[in-house]
């Protein structure tokens, strides 16, 4: 009940935003035109690169725009909340409270999610499908597991974004490391570029990391190119990611109370 | 009063110490040199349920760290503390429950929330039932007159209004101990009268246990029977208010208006402190009668006035402070 309420009004706080998320859709959309042009001459040369036609590569492309904010790729989000009443001490009265705090924060950017995905999501798709054709989930049953991966998506963007923040109990500011993180993030999340095109161990590496679950795990799914238990270890893959790196949180959170004041009187 | 359902003090402090360890760049060395920095050492003392306690001591004397401990958010590096029972930096969400914090400098509101908002998601995140939630919050909103507040986001309050916001966002789950840390700073003299009154009221009608840092004296004369004043991290006083004047060894003066300028007034049992033209200032220990000295100076000299000065509350502090330094 109460991670709900801080969920909506996350949410509400969020949509007093409007002139924001609109000049964001049109960022997000004038990048998916972009990236459209340049995957269809990539795949124009190579038809069938990484498995994927024409057609999965420009919905690809709009799934990415999609996602971007919902997942909030490159940091930001609610963790950012959190970095700064570290910074400022304000965690104190977090901690005092009778709710842990990584479920509370994680309610909060769930709430935020939700309103990315009804406007930064929705908008850019709508864009796609109009514009250039994206084809959409072939099945109900696709259609419903790329929902659940989209939360897990959110979840396991959250840990790692929880985690940054949480640099702050030592490092006083995230801002260095989210950057950097962010940076990471875009590269080998398969934002920039589907993962299905990174060759040999790379791609290896790349596929067996979190930030997969980010945009290419839903996409795939998306797509239809995991089916049966293929499409089981998809989602597998993702809750283990979930799970270790929430446990991960509830670590450091329990480290930087042992170990680290919080700031001011 | 539920304080009492549990024997033994509602709050104990054993032994208590945290140390912090501390990177100092130490010049002519390239390395920064690590230096433990004690915070709190040997600290003990108990509070009962329905006790008011001021807990006083300079800046950086290790008032936070011992809240922080009591509340939780920070572990004992040493000693024992223990909370009705719990241990708090284990136990510290169960505890949470129980307890209730005010920061004078911080808001434990939500910013952009209507004050209403915020008092809804307290109620959900301590689980209060309907009824009582109702109730309590009829209650603080009349005894604060927050009623025409309650609609304002919290960033549009008066400090003196987001202070008794968040007194009522303190005591709305009904604590058994509410820490308040610096209460009434930056209210103006109706605002502090108005909120220690509250205070008083809710200690006698509830029994809630008041454990009050704070710089104003005054929070501490109209509030606290009892007093713990600790310095470089340490309980130097834990007594009454009372015993703290006797404790500081402080003195009353008694100021004498003579009728022409004379030297020093000499007698038993008072000493001169200062002259100035006919008037002089005597000063003699606080336990002492003023009886026989008045006596005393109007038997030997030409008097045209006598007052006498009670010894100041903060000047016993101060000397408690220096002599622990």
């Amino acid at each position: 009940m109460l991670h709900v309420a801080v969920a909506t009004r996350t949410f509400r706080r969020y949509a007093t935003y409007r002139a924001a998320t609109l000049s964001g859709i049109f960022t997000n959309s004038v990048f998916g035109i972009i990236y459209s042009y340049a995957y269809l001459a990539l795949w124009d040369a190579n038809p069938s690169a990484g498995g994927y036609d024409s057609q999965d590569a420009v919905t690809y492309v709009w799934l990415g725009q999609a996602l971007l904010m919902t997942i909030a790729l490159w940091g930001g989000g609610t963790t950012d909340d959190l970095a700064e009443r570290i910074r400022s001490g304000d965690v104190a009265i977090d901690l005092y409270r009778p709710v842990g705090l990584v479920g509370w924060y994680l309610a909060s950017d769930l709430g935020r999610a939700a309103y990315h995905l009804l406007t930064r999501g929705f908008g850019p798709t709508l864009i796609g499908l109009v514009v250039f054709d994206i084809s959409l989930p072939g099945s109900v049953l696709d259609a419903g597991a790329f929902a659940v991966s989209l939360v897990l998506a959110v979840i396991v963007s959250f840990a790692i974004r929880f985690l940054v923040a949480s640099t702050a109990f030592w490092l006083l500011d995230q801002s260095g490391v989210k950057v950097m993180s962010g940076a990471f993030a875009i590269f080998i999340s398969g934002m920039m570029l589907p993962l299905v095109l990174f060759p040999g161990w790379l791609g290896t590496l790349a596929n067996a990391l979190p930030w997969a679950s980010y945009v290419q795990v839903p996409a795939d799914i998306w797509l239809g190119k995991r089916q049966g238990t293929d499409l089981l270890a998809a989602l597998g893959f993702q809750v283990m990611w979930a799970v270790v790196l929430i446990a991960a949180c509830h670590g450091v959170l329990r480290l930087a109370t042992r170990k680290v004041v919080v700031q001011g009187g | 009063m539920t304080a009492d359902h549990t024997s033994g003090p509602l709050i104990d402090v054993r032994d208590l110490e945290r140390t912090f360890d501390v990177r100092r760049r130490v010049e002519g060395r390239r390395r920064r040199t690590r230096e433990q920095v004690v915070a709190v050492h040997d600290l003990t003392f108990s509070v009962d349920g329905g006790e008011m306690v001021g807990y006083i001591g300079p800046n950086g004397a290790g008032k936070s760290t011992t809240i922080k401990m009591l509340t939780g958010i920070l572990v004992p590096t040493g000693g024992e503390v223990r909370v009705r029972g719990l241990d708090p930096s284990r136990q510290r969400v169960e505890l949470a429950r129980r307890i209730g914090v005010v920061f004078g400098q911080r808001s434990t509101l939500w910013w952009d929330l209507p004050l209403r908002d915020s008092f809804d998601l307290l109620q959900k995140m301590y689980r209060i039932s309907p009824a009582r939630y109702r109730e309590n919050l009829d209650r603080f909103v009349d005894l604060l007159d927050l009623g025409a507040q309650l609609d304002t986001p919290v960033r549009q309050l008066s400090l003196g209004q987001r202070m008794r916001g968040d007194i009522t966002a303190a005591l709305l789950h009904d604590p058994e101990v509410i820490y308040l840390d610096e209460p009434t700073i930056g209210l103006d003299v109706v605002s502090k009268g108005r909120l220690r009154e509250f205070l008083r009221a809710l200690n006698r009608e509830r029994g809630t246990t008041l454990l009050l840092t704070t710089h104003d004296l005054q929070d501490i004369e109209a509030l606290c029977d009892r007093v713990i004043v600790i310095d470089h991290g340490t309980s130097v006083y834990d007594g009454t208010l009372a015993g703290l004047h006797a404790q500081g060894g402080s003195t009353r003066t008694l100021v004498v208006d003579l009728v022409d300028e004379a030297p020093p007034i000499d007698v038993p049992g008072a000493e001169v402190r200062k002259v100035e033209g006919p008037r002089q200032w005597l000063s003699f220990p606080s336990d002492a009668s003023a009886a026989p000295i008045v006596a005393a100076v109007a038997a030997s000299y030409a008097v045209a006035d006598l007052s006498i000065q009670e010894p100041d509350i903060e000047d016993v502090i101060r000397d408690l402070y220096s002599r622990g330094a």
